[in-house]
């Protein structure tokens, strides 16, 4: 390696772990540069756990748990997070649901309070599930139905990649299955994945771990101990034949496709998996980047391109199976087939000569911008950190990333895109039905 | 990595004894705002540069803010999308590459008010990021071929912000506030864009991007005053001064009928009120921010628990005050299912008229007041939030320790300050709305509420 390259900087998080008697697993990582915390807890169920004919369940229970719980009216929550100069949120992933607040460091108590009481137990009544089946519903009217390329290609791909129900089904739901919904399957959903044992209490900024730690115990010690249920078995074998499908969006001014092929599972091959997240950003980051160079700028067949790990761009917090996706949105009249020829093409040349000398090192440096940069954000630790602890037992590999990103090679990366062939690809292109 | 410890319960309660109700934990003292350290210097050529020290990761953040107002619309958005196209010693994948040797990248924007350059690197290539931003400051040659790749790249991604309604009720909002002055349209239309050539982006270049009225903001693990030297080095050769060219004031807002524009077949309504709002430096904004999250500005607001966790019209409503230049303005918007944009309108006018006519409850003020006071904390905690601040701060002529001057206001006011702020602000007769949905479906029930005007 003759190129001249940034030392890849680290950080130094310190990472503190326990469990409480009931199960609940606590990741402390104390901060003091600036008086704000994080405070999020991750339960280990998502989208690919819910039951069929209850599409978009896990999403829709995500709302159930902000409508009130054991001591706390509905609204008191957001009341309660604001009124202390905090914002709060929840998300539902393909293989968990998180629950956080950033907060001035003088609400930590309150916050543990907060999320303690609904782990005990939301309140689950008709009338809130009927409120927030409605919300749920405008929620899928703004990001899918009302606008062009909506749910492209998070919503529409995976069918096309997947068989089973878990991994291909709508997340969001249809609007038969989230108005079929009853009190009685969310009370069934809580006692089932809501437990104890299957969520990790992640703090993260301006906090004395011992303190801390007597007021996690304060608030969660009680919490009644349920174990973690048994996680199905998800997996599904790759594609051995090439997969596409077509759909004309009525709202789309334009062409789009997206690809995706199955990576290594991210847990038992993580340093197998590792290549794919560094390929997809030397095909991808910038206007340095190989597809960018090729589509964009030299054949001038895509006006965007972009790569990335996982179906909702979270490369480190999902489980197999999953894949690295490339999208692109073409000019008017775009050709996809070529675009998609195209990429093979790049993807051969890539494999066969490998990179250009400083291209990785360049690559690498970029990417531990943005791994530091998400870190900086005190939520985004904890966040993080509470998903590395549920899926790996390994909160600390957040300071890890951006030297294992640094450390992945040429020959791997070539490697990496040798697999990526058009048997094992699926495509789902959008037709666009708006084009004027 | 150690394997996790159980550690004992220190109080022995149980959930099947009595269930007595919990009561929320109090909060803890309040931590007072602490300014980070920073530094300030103009340079010869008329170039502000603030550098403040936050050393949380090693990383530096760069906002370049330029003053653009008055720019033709069509050649100022194609020279923020061509600026990085290349200069006279590096192409534009060159200026990419070695910028990502540094874990660094730019990316440049416009607004009515000012061209932006922006972007982050690791702190160890500031230096290296700076010198590269020179050479685009003061060589960018918008190569030809170049200009016409991101032409065709512009036009498409318009014609993609022309499908979302979002962006067309944005649009329509804009022309109605702003009606002949240069905030009313802020995307140009494609055939103005295809019109851009590249001498008229030179020409442009040399008129307007200049050091004079500029401000640099670097943001992170820095020495400030030695940030401050790596710039003045970097920066000191970029040249050029022209007249800068003021913004009218933006005119008041006229309220008429509402504007409902149409959108055959759109499953939802995009609803758009706005109203008079103040600058940051006016003795009422505190006053009328506080008004605002009150009746829309946040989650705990009248408007967002009325009509989504009580009605379910609607999923994300927001309303805030945006700050420009020339002025600001109050809106508040909301996308609602179709067959209830009507009374979403209802219950819109219905929070502002009690906001503007009563007096809020002392309680609902002081959760709006923490609000604001700990969301200042939270903006200043990372390196991006605070590059954010101190630049939009500074391109309105603003420092950071207004923020002190401004958390003092919040603490201040009084409820009938809010009231004031509320009836003065907040009346829904100044209300200027516009509703984008299908005409057909929603314009008879709006008609029955308010007298309403239509577009297509």
């Amino acid at each position: 390696m003759a190129a001249r390259r940034s030392r890849i900087p680290a950080t130094k998080y310190p990472v503190e772990r326990f469990n409480l008697d009931n199960g609940l697993r606590v990741v402390l990582t104390p901060d003091r540069s600036a008086p704000v915390i994080g405070v999020a807890v991750v339960y280990d169920v998502g989208i690919r756990s819910e039951p069929e004919g209850r599409t978009g369940f896990a999403h829709l229970f995500e709302h159930l748990m902000f409508q009130g719980s054991e001591n706390l009216e509905k609204l008191a929550h957001f009341r309660h997070v604001q009124g202390a100069g905090g914002t709060f949120n929840g998300s539902t992933h393909l293989d968990y649901t998180d629950y956080f607040e950033t907060l001035p460091s003088n609400a930590l108590e309150r916050a543990l309070f907060l999320e303690a009481d609904r782990m005990r137990g939301p309140r689950l009544t008709e009338e809130n599930l009927r409120n927030q089946v409605d919300v749920v519903k405008e929620e899928i009217r703004v990001n899918v139905l009302n606008r062009p390329y909506g749910g492209f290609p998070w919503l529409t791909l995976p069918p096309v990649m997947f068989d089973t129900f878990p991994n291909a089904h709508d997340g969001y739901g249809s609007f038969d299955d989230l108005e079929s919904a009853t009190v009685a399957d969310a009370a069934d959903f809580f006692r089932r994945y809501y437990a104890s044992g299957n969520a990790v209490l992640a703090v993260s900024g301006d906090i004395d771990v011992a303190e801390a730690t007597t007021l996690i115990e304060r608030h969660f010690g009680d919490v009644p101990a349920r174990p973690a249920p048994q996680r199905p078995d998800f997996t599904e074998p790759d594609l051995t034949a090439e997969r596409r499908t077509s759909y004309t969006d009525k709202l789309a001014p334009l062409p789009a496709v997206a690809s995706a092929w199955r990576v290594p599972d991210p847990h038992t091959d993580f340093l197998g998996y590792l290549p794919y997240v560094v390929l997809a950003e030397v095909l991808t980051d910038g206007d340095a980047s190989r597809l960018v160079e090729r589509l964009v700028q030299r054949d001038r067949t895509v006006t965007s391109v972009g790569g990335y790990l996982g179906f909702m761009g979270d490369p480190f917090d999902v489980r197999d199976p999953t894949a690295l996706l490339l999208q692109a949105h073409l000019p008017p009249g775009g050709d996809v087939e070529k675009v998609l020829r195209t990429v093979d093409e790049e993807l051969d040349r890539l494999a066969t000569d490998g990179l250009a000398e400083g291209e990785l090192a360049r690559t690498q440096a970029r990417m531990a911008t943005h791994l530091l940069r998400d870190t900086d954000a005190v939520l985004g630790r904890a966040l993080r950190m509470a998903v590395l602890e549920q899926q790996r037992a390994e909160p600390g590999l957040l300071n890890e990333l951006p030297r294992l990103v640094g450390e992945v090679t040429d020959e791997q990366v070539r490697a990496a895109a040798a697999m990526l062939r058009p048997q094992r690809r699926a495509t789902i292109e959008v037709i666009a039905g708006g084009a004027r | 990595m150690r394997a996790p410890q159980s550690r004992t319960k220190k109080e022995n309660v149980t959930a099947t004894v009595d269930p007595a109700p919990r009561t929320l934990p109090p909060l803890g003292p309040n931590r007072k705002l602490k300014l980070p350290k920073q530094a300030e210097r103009t340079l010869a050529n008329g170039l502000t540069v603030i550098a403040v020290r936050r050393p949380a990761v090693p990383l530096v953040e760069l906002r370049l803010w330029v003053p653009f107002g008055r720019t033709q619309l069509a050649r100022g958005a194609m020279l923020a999308q061509t600026v990085l196209s290349g200069t006279e010693t590096h192409t534009a994948t060159q200026i990419a590459a070695e910028l990502q040797k540094v874990g660094g990248g730019l990316a440049a924007g416009v607004d009515p008010d000012r061209l932006m350059l922006s972007g982050a690197s690791l702190v160890s290539g500031l230096g290296r990021m700076l010198e590269l931003l020179a050479d685009v400051l003061t060589g960018a040659t918008y190569p030809g071929d170049w200009v016409e790749i991101e032409r065709d790249r512009l036009v498409d991604r318009i014609q993609v912000a022309q499908s979302q309604p979002a962006h067309l009720a944005r649009t329509a909002l804009l022309k109605r506030i702003y009606g002949r002055h240069p905030y009313a349209v802020q995307t140009p239309e494609p055939d103005q864009v295809r019109a851009v050539r590249p001498p008229v982006l030179r020409r442009l270049h040399g008129e307007r991007v200049h050091p004079a009225g500029a401000v640099l903001v670097l943001v992170g693990d820095v020495h400030p005053d030695r940030a401050l030297d790596a710039a003045e080095e970097a920066l000191s050769g970029w040249k050029g001064d022209g007249q800068p060219a003021e913004l009218p004031s933006a005119p008041p807002l006229e309220p008429g009928p509402l504007l409902l524009v149409d959108r055959p077949g759109s499953v939802q309504s995009s609803l758009r009120v706005a109203l008079p709002a103040v600058p940051r430096t006016h003795p009422d904004h505190a006053a009328l921010q506080l008004a605002n999250l009150i009746f829309g500005g946040y989650f705990s607001s009248r408007w967002v628990e009325n009509i989504r966790e009580d009605k379910g019209y609607t999923y994300g409503p927001h309303s805030v005050v945006e700050h420009s230049v020339a002025g600001s303005v109050l809106v508040a918007g909301a996308e609602v299912a179709t067959e209830v944009t009507a009374p979403a309108l209802l219950e819109t006018m219905y929070e502002l008229g009690r906001l503007a006519s009563l007096p809020p409850k002392e309680e609902e003020l002081e959760q709006a007041r923490q609000y604001a006071l700990g969301t200042l904390q939270l903006g200043m905690s990372t390196q991006a939030g605070l590059a954010a601040l101190v630049s939009a701060y500074a391109g309105n002529g603003l420092r950071l320790d207004f923020l002190a001057e401004h958390a003092a206001r919040l603490a201040k006011a009084t409820v009938e300050d809010v009231a004031e702020a509320g009836a003065r602000y907040l009346a829904p007769a100044n209300a200027v709305t516009v509703v984008l949905g299908d005409a057909e479906r929603i314009a008879p029930s709006l008609a029955t509420l308010t007298p309403v005007e239509t577009s297509s």
